[in-house]
This record gives structure tokens, C-alpha cells and sequence, in this order.
């Protein structure tokens, strides 16, 4: 076993328990964003996608690397957009408030 | 340079942990969300020195990206709340899909023997990539009503799903120890695609948050594993983060349905299904209604009213409409909270998000835990498309496909107002009790026009 696997090796197990303990905290209310965050992380994979895309040479490599860029694109933007537009909706009583009085004037 | 680009790694992967704890706090959520989003464009940006481009792949990585920015932006600006299950999902699926080719074209890069420590995560991207995909399309389809939300089963179908796994794991071997050709991974690919849809078909509509949630956690784990045969640090970490959290997620998921994963997944809940709706349905009993008005008096003339929206209230969009008889409400000074079940709606904080979508404040929105023990304090308990969740058989009916899951305990308050669209059952596909308590109303119609009566009944009070 050579030394960059054992490094990444570590890098992985790590990740497992930060991955477990950074949730662990997190309100069942938030569930359905911090679901659609985490799938958006995932769409880190685009950087895979565009090391095999970018040398593509063989016809081949060219179709994988074109459908592998255009789904972990949207995969990421996707991911962030709805997550992002999920929370936007997440107000406290002070965004609230104003809608009230207005509506008392008329 | 490559000094610089696993410092900026770093950088991402400490930004996207950063993102999620944000994620715990409702205040803070929406910029942890944008944390992770700025860890994502340091991470791709880190990327573009490694890159060597021939003319072929600039121009399919540039066409690739406009595409994906276009579904991925589109897709996701349109999309209604209530549909957001069947979209993470769709979004879920393409991660997936994309970490297996990236695979397939690392193993065709590599020639007939690479090193173990390549073609083992190679593998294992491929099969749970493709897993993940095919199960996430099928989710989508059966969350959008493509096809049937109800399970799909056939004779010996755990039969054929274990020789789909066997023939996965002997062309696993073959690929590993023999020989690494496009013939015996390419038929790993499609094997591990029939065993996605054919994993996901027998479990039932209801389920597929649990689902969406395992293969979220899936994709995270393909592409940590792209990340092994890529050497890229960025992926491991970030694929292995949302392994492990999604995980739990599931678990948690499963857990507020109170049921084990294994349940869920395989089945056993659709089998019990059938015997227990038969014998219920017999009973043929009568419950009582009343007209808009007189809920409308008894409401205004509450001291405290509690919510207890469903999934009713999603799909007649009216999370807007019970926001307004919560307001006429409290100007008359009723006190009103919504009770939120952890799976009320489609996944868990489903219902936060639509009722947040509605301006509800989400101080007034209540877990269970915090509301059970008001139920018997308040007035009346409004009940607005939700039924298996408040079904006290959860509590006192040991063959109930649904006993031992956590339940609201409407059951307590002073009076409780029914509202539903018809008598027919929740997903469990079981009576529920409380519809013919005595002190249950039913309301019957559809969420959004029935709250909007309740409102002019309750002005008009």
C-alpha cells in the first residue's frame, strides 16, 4: 500500500465521522434542505466529469465525457438552486410582520 | 501548483463542512447552503490547471455545462414545492449516473490489469453510481405520477433481485481479478441499472423519501469512490461527507416513521397492507359533519387551536389558505400552532417548507415532541389532510401496519375538526379511529376551498 492511498485512506475515514457528527445535530425541520445540500455536494463529481471530458480524444470518450459534464452540472446547479430557494422561505416573525398592519389598513 | 490545489481542496472541503453545520439552525441555513456553494466553485475552479484540453473536449465540456446549467436552473426554478421530493431525486439520480461514467471511462483509460487499488473503487463507483441512478429515476416516477405509487410485486421478485445481485458480484470479480475489458464492465453497468429499478419498484409511494435518501447517501459514496481512482481528494471528502450524513439522515427517516430500514425497504409494510383495510373498511360507520359555520363559531370562539397539516394541505396548495385563518384567528385573539409530524408531507420538514413558503412563522410551527402534551389544552385540534399521522391505532392496535410509529396526539384535544377530501384512507391504507370519535367532525372537500370557508365563517363569527 503506498502512501497517497493510506492518505486517502485517512481523508475517507475522517470524513465518515465529521460527515456523521455535523448532522447529527440538525432539526428534523431541516431535514428536506439539508437533504437536497447534501445532494448538492455530491455534485462535486463534475470535477471527475471534467477530467475525463476535457482530454477526450476517441468518439467514445467524447460521448461519455459529454453526458457525465451535462448531468454533474445539473446535479450541482440544481442541488444549490432549489436547496437555495427552499431556505429563502425559512423566515422568523420579523419578515412576517409587516404583512399584518398592511393588511389591517385596508 | 498542485501545492496550490490541495490547498484550495482543503479549502473547499473545510467550507462544505462549514455549510452543513450551518444547515442546523433555520437562521443560519440558507447561508450554510451558500457556504458549501462557494466550497463548490473553489473546488472547480482548483480543477480548471489540471485540466488538458484536446479541441474535442473543450467543446464537450462547454456544451456539456451550458446543458447542465440549463436543466439544472430551469428544473429547479419551476418546480412546485410540493414537488421537490421527485426533484431531489432527479438531481439525486444524475450525481449518481454521472460518478459511474466517470468510472466506465477511467477503466477504459486504464487498459486490461490495472492496480487493484483503481479497479476496486472503479467498481464499486460503477455499480452504486448506476444503482443510484436507475433507483432516483424510478423514485422520480413514481413521486411525479409517472407510474404507479403503489408497490410493484411478482412471484419470486426477491429471487430475481438476488440473482441480479449475484450476476453483479460475479462480473465484479471478473473485472477485478481477470480481466478489466469493456465487455464485462459494461455488462456491470447495465446489471446494476435492472437492479436499481427493480430495488425500487415493490416499495410503495409513500416510502420513496426513505429511498431518495439511501441512494442520495449511494451517489455520495460512487463518488467518493471516483475520488479512490481519481486520486482527487476533493471527491472523498465531499462524496464520503455526504455518505455518512445521508446515512444517518436515513435512519432518522426511517426511525420518525417508526419503522427499521429493512422494513421499509423490503416491503413488508405493502403485504400487511391489504388484510388490514379489508377488515377496517367492513365496519361501514357512520361519522359526523358539520357546515363551515358552525366550525367557523367554534373555531373563533377557541382559546387555542392547534394545526395539524398533511399532505392534503400540499396537494391543494393551501398552505396559503391556512395561513390566513390562522391570522383572522389571532386578530381575535386564538392562540394557533402548527404540529408537525416529522414525516408530515412527503419527507421530513416537508411541511415546514411549504407553511414557510406561506409565511408562517416557524415559531408557531411545533414539533412533536414539543406539542403532544398541548393537545389536551387546546380547544381544537384542526386536522388539514393528514390522517395516518394522527391515527391513534399507532398507539393502541398492535396489528396495525402503522403501531408503534410516533403520532400527534390530536386525539386529546377538546374537539377536533376533520378535514379530508373523502373518507378514504392514508397511504397505510388503514381506517382511522378518530374519524368516528365523538367528538371528531368531519369537513369534507378540498384543503384549500374548505379553509377558505372557514375563513369567511370565522370573519362572519
Amino acid at each position: 500500500m503506498n502512501n497517497e492511498l493510506l492518505n486517502e485512506l485517512t481523508f475517507f475515514v475522517l470524513a465518515i465521522f465529521v460527515g456523521f457528527e455535523v448532522i447529527s445535530k440538525v432539526p428534523t425541520i431541516l431535514h428536506t434542505p439539508l437533504m437536497s445540500g447534501t445532494n448538492a455536494i455530491h455534485g462535486i463529481i463534475l470535477v471527475g466529469a471534467l477530467v475525463i471530458a476535457a482530454g477526450a480524444k476517441s468518439p467514445v470518450e467524447i460521448i461519455l465525457g459529454l453526458v457525465a459534464v451535462a448531468l454533474a452540472t445539473t446535479n450541482v446547479v440544481g442541488g444549490f438552486v432549489v436547496t437555495d430557494r427552499m431556505l429563502e422561505m425559512f423566515k422568523g416573525r420579523q419578515p412576517a410582520k409587516p404583512a399584518t398592519p398592511v393588511e389591517a389598513k385596508k | 501548483m498542485t501545492i496550490l490545489i490541495s490547498l484550495a481542496y482543503l479549502v473547499a472541503a473545510v467550507l462544505f463542512i462549514l455549510g452543513l453545520s450551518q444547515l442546523s439552525s433555520p437562521k443560519s441555513a440558507r447561508n450554510g447552503n451558500l457556504t458549501a456553494a462557494a466550497g463548490m466553485v473553489i473546488a472547480l475552479g482548483a480543477t480548471v490547471p489540471l485540466l488538458h484540453f484536446t479541441t474535442a473536449g473543450a467543446v464537450i465540456v462547454a456544451i456539456g455545462i451550458v446543458i447542465g446549467v440549463a436543466i439544472g436552473t430551469v428544473g429547479a426554478r419551476i418546480v412546485h414545492m410540493t414537488a421537490i421530493p421527485q426533484m431531489v431525486a432527479l438531481f439525486n439520480g444524475v450525481g449518481g449516473g454521472a460518478a459511474a461514467l466517470v468510472a466506465v471511462a477511467e477503466l477504459l483509460h486504464f487498459g486490461v490489469h490495472p492496480a487493484f487499488s483503481l479497479v476496486l473503487p472503479s467498481v464499486l463507483s460503477i455499480v452504486i453510481g448506476s444503482i443510484s441512478f436507475a433507483g432516483s429515476m424510478v423514485a422520480f416516477a413514481k413521486l411525479q405520477e409517472l407510474m404507479t405509487g403503489t408497490p410493484i410485486t411478482y412471484p419470486g421478485q426477491q429471487v430475481v433481485n438476488g440473482l441480479l445481485a449475484a450476476a453483479i458480484i460475479g462480473f465484479a470479480i471478473a473485472v477485478l481479478a481477470i480481466a478489466s475489458i469493456p465487455f464485462s464492465f459494461i455488462a456491470l453497468m447495465v446489471l446494476a441499472l435492472i437492479l436499481g429499478v427493480a430495488f425500487v419498484l415493490p416499495i410503495g409511494g409513500a416510502d420513496m423519501p426513505v429511498v431518495i435518501s439511501l441512494l442520495n447517501a449511494c451517489t455520495g459514496l460512487a463518488v467518493a469512490a471516483s475520488g479512490f481512482t481519481l486520486n482527487n481528494f476533493a471527491l472523498i471528502v465531499a462524496g464520503t461527507l455526504v455518505g455518512a450524513s445521508g446515512s444517518l439522515l436515513t435512519k432518522l427517516m426511517s426511525d420518525a416513521m417508526g419503522r427499521s430500514l429493512a422494513n421499509v425497504l423490503f416491503g413488508a409494510f405493502g403485504q400487511v397492507r391489504t388484510a388490514a383495510t379489508a377488515a377496517a373498511g367492513a365496519a361501514g360507520r357512520s361519522v359526523r359533519s358539520a357546515s363551515a359555520e358552525d366550525l367557523g363559531t367554534l373555531l373563533a370562539y377557541s382559546q387555542r387551536v392547534i394545526i395539524v397539516p398533511g399532505y392534503g394541505l400540499a396537494v391543494a396548495q393551501a398552505q396559503h389558505a391556512a395561513r390566513e385563518l390562522a391570522d383572522v384567528l389571532e386578530k381575535r385573539g386564538v392562540e394557533v400552532e402548527y404540529a408537525i409530524h416529522p414525516v408530515a408531507g412527503r419527507m421530513p420538514g416537508h411541511m415546514n417548507v411549504l407553511l414557510a413558503e406561506a409565511n408562517v412563522p416557524y415559531e408557531q410551527l411545533k414539533e412533536m415532541d414539543e406539542v403532544n402534551d398541548d393537545f389536551k389544552n387546546a380547544d381544537v385540534a384542526l386536522i388539514v389532510g393528514a390522517n395516518d399521522v394522527v391515527n391513534p391505532a399507532a398507539r393502541s392496535t398492535p396489528g396495525s401496519p402503522i403501531y408503534g410509529m410516533p403520532i400527534l396526539n390530536a386525539d386529546q384535544a377538546k374537539n377536533v375538526i376533520f378535514m379530508k377530501r373523502s373518507m378514504r384512507p392514508g397511504f397505510a391504507g388503514i381506517d382511522n379511529e378518530l374519524m368516528y370519535d365523538p367528538k371528531t367532525v368531519m369537513f369534507f372537500g378540498d384543503a384549500k376551498d374548505s379553509l377558505t370557508k372557514l375563513v369567511s365563517a370565522v370573519k362572519a363569527a
